[in-house]
């Protein structure tokens, strides 16, 4: 079976790494990456817990597929409360450190207390060891990543660091592996500096041996890969475009919010897309896109590897931005640009390469500089207490916040506060948009009902990542479904939200589901696990892994009120586009959900829904 | 009447030499309907999946009866997704 059996307790207090069998029971029940790392977190810390203190904890977990010949099997997940939030944090990453943890023998890491001095775990094979990171405090993920490398002699070490982002506890900070992949929400990064670990350094040289049938698990596998390469989105789409092609999509079907969501459609959103990286520049004659790249396993490759114009204001003189370097994806372009108004593809590349280079997450950077434009539009902030002006639309602003967010300097350290805080600062809480202290991703709420359901109720705050239902109401992905509908979209909703916890929980890339279903990750997961993986029990430990959050979310003082959205989206209609004149109805469509969940009408999960699931 | 027609991802492929930023102007007769719009583009049928007239999405069994009005923009996608 593909679980290694074997987690590491890593106590930073006590500088003791010590191995332990990973709770099988547990495994069956939670099938494993964000599934059974939450249910690790949720027994072994207080939900009140204050999230920067030694008393939380923080878990990096595998799945089952992880490391394993399964497309997109590279994933990780991160796993702790959340400081931006107060929230379960569970942030995935893609790239080659989850699989390296396979393959070194871990399921998972967990990291507890707090060491006295900053330090780095190196992990190799069975070994494990805590190291001095002096040398690397104060100091960028890339250049953490570089000099593990060099001082272990190992270019295939696999790391995962955090910046200066993490170590001051900017509390949307990142843990980056891989140079640019990153678990990216909810501040696990700023977690991971507050217990004083630079990084986690892997070398694993053992394989993936306990795949349970394997010539099952090889027929399954490879019948999973032909369906993602015969689907037009995943075969040709993704590689070509990446998750940017939405950029168009997005504003035409008026749900790009724009300008900290006072618009839902950005006049300038085809100098940002995926179409206008393919395209050559006047200046250079070069185009943005260098090529596509893939994750550890991935037969997508959907990620995007772009090079600045060296001439760009925002690079002059500085040739340690003028490599080939990961981005723009469509998150980091639409909060980078269309959310604060600015239209110039090089600026958003280069506010992206430091997000990634010192660690903190582009979607709550970009939308509380939106919210600080806004401020400053109002005349709440000025540019004396800015340090710039910044009205929307200023690459200049955009670029100077990006270089004194990570490192706190002047109004860098009320940026890294992240929107909600900030505004509330300056008394105005409304101009956060945000849910749960979690900013929106780039879809609108207006525009899309379904997702507004989605972001008031995901687990971490809100995510587009935990109920992908613009899959459906936009794309056509599985069906069909009117973005501008209510009707039926509390059980779209529910039924986005469970599958993608297996999509996660097994260790496989979300992107998958564009091609796959369940029903197609199920057998690669029956092959590789003891034990019975059927659909009617993958329905269930989808729905378990839900509610087991939610619970953890109650029992840290969340509560109904909290599954809210920001006002303009309920009261300022969308100004243009096919959503003009509406807002988004979640009061309609929130009772109906928490029905199908088997909630109270309060968001509390039925003494019957919590048996039924086994809770 | 005059419409604009915008082909986005790999249906930049089947835009005329002179169109800028993904969409070109066209004079089409009055009562034209969607299918009508797209015929002389040539676009392969499996890859005209998303198919919007002002943003809101024209399912495939109304693209040959729904009329375009002068002034519409008929955009079309490929299948495409992203996150
Ligand atoms: S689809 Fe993209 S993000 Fe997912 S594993 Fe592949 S390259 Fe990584």
């Amino acid at each position: 079976m593909s679980w290694n059996r074997k987690i590491l307790r890593v106590n930073l207090t006590a500088g003791t790494c010590t191995p332990e069998p990973l709770n099988m029971e547990w495994a069956n029940d939670y099938l494993g990456s964000r599934g059974l790392g939450t249910k690790y977190l949720t027994e072994e810390i207080d939900p009140k817990v204050d999230p920067l203190s030694p008393e939380n904890k923080m878990i990096m977990a595998t799945g089952p597929l992880t490391g394993t010949m399964a497309s997109t099997g590279g994933r990780y997940t991160v796993i702790t409360k959340g400081p931006l939030t107060g929230a379960i944090a569970c942030s995935n990453s893609g790239g080659f450190f989850g699989a390296e943890m396979k393959f070194a023998g871990w399921d998972m890491i967990i990291f507890e207390g707090k060491s006295p001095k900053p330090v780095y775990l190196y992990v190799e094979n069975e070994k494990a060891e805590l190291r001095d990171a002096a040398h690397l405090w104060g100091t960028t993920c890339w250049h953490t990543e570089e000099t593990i490398k060099a001082e272990l002699q190992d270019p295939l070490v696999r790391v995962s660091s955090i910046g200066r982002s993490g170590e001051n506890q900017v509390l949307f900070s990142c843990i980056v592996n891989d140079l640019h992949r990153a678990a990216g929400r909810s501040g696990v990064g700023a977690v991971m500096g507050s217990k004083n670990l630079k990084a986690v350094a892997l070398r694993g040289t053992q394989g993936v041996s306990g795949v349970k049938d394997f010539p099952a698990f090889l027929k399954a596998a490879n019948a999973a890969k032909q369906v993602l390469k015969d689907n037009a989105v995943t075969g040709q789409g993704l590689p070509k475009y990446g998750t940017q092609v939405l950029m168009n999509v997005i504003n035409e079907v008026g749900a790009l919010p724009t300008r900290n969501h006072r618009d839902v459609q950005f006049e300038e959103a085809g100098k940002i897309s995926a179409e206008a990286m393919h395209e050559k520049r006047p200046t250079d004659g070069k185009a943005h896109l260098i090529t596509n790249a893939a994750c550890f396993g991935c037969t997508i490759a959907c990620g995007r590897i772009s090079q600045l114009d060296k001439g760009h204001f925002t690079v002059q003189n500085k040739p340690e931005y003028w490599g080939a370097s990961g981005g723009l994806e469509y998150e980091s372009a639409w909060s980078l640009g269309a959310s604060n108004g600015v239209g110039d593809l090089e600026a958003l590349q280069y506010a992206n390469m430091l997000c990634n280079e010192d660690g903190f997450d582009p979607i709550t950077f970009g939308a509380t500089v939106s919210a600080v434009m806004e401020l400053y539009e109002l005349g709440i902030l000025t540019k004396e207490q800015i340090g710039i002006e910044a009205p929307f639309g200023s690459a200049k602003a955009l670029a100077y916040l990006a270089e004194i967010t990570a490192q706190g300097i002047g109004f860098g350290k009320e940026v890294g506060l992240g929107s909600k805080r900030l505004t509330a600062k300056y008394g105005r809480p409304d101009l956060s948009m945000s849910v749960k202290g979690l900013e929106f991703p780039a879809y609108d709420g207006r525009g899309i009902q379904g997702i507004g359901l989605n972001y008031a109720t995901s687990n971490r705050g809100a995510c587009h990542v935990r109920g992908y239902t613009v899959a459906s109401e936009v794309l056509g992905i599985p069906v069909k479904t009117d973005p501008l509908a209510t009707e039926g979209k509390p059980g779209l909703v529910k039924a986005f939200q469970d599958a993608t916890t297996i999509f996660d929980s097994a260790g496989v890339c979300l992107f998958t589901s564009f091609a796959w279903s369940v029903a197609d990750v199920q057998p690669q997961v029956q092959a590789a696990c003891e034990g019975d993986w059927s659909m009617e029990k993958m329905a269930i430990v989808g729905e378990r892994i839900w509610n087991m959050e939610r619970q953890f979310n109650l029992a840290a003082g969340f509560t109904a009120k909290d599954d809210n959205l920001p006002p303009r989206l309920t009261t300022e209609p969308a100004k243009t586009g096919p959503a003009k004149g509406r807002v988004n109805e979640l009061g309609k469509m929130l009772p109906e959900y928490y029905e199908v969940r088997g909630w109270t009408p309060e968001g509390v999960p039925t003494a019957e829904t919590l048996a039924r699931l086994g809770l | 009447m005059r419409i604009t027609i915008k082909l986005y991802a790999t249906l930049t492929d089947y835009l005329p030499g002179h169109a800028v930023g993904n969409k070109v102007d066209v004079d089409l007769p009055e009562g034209c309907t969607v299918e009508g719009a797209l015929a002389p583009f040539g676009l392969p049928p499996k890859l005209t999946h998303l198919v919007l007239v002002d943003g809101t999405f024209i399912a495939p069994e109304d693209r040959n009866v729904r009329p375009l009005k002068d002034g519409e923009v008929l955009a079309v996608w490929p299948p495409i997704a992203g996150g």
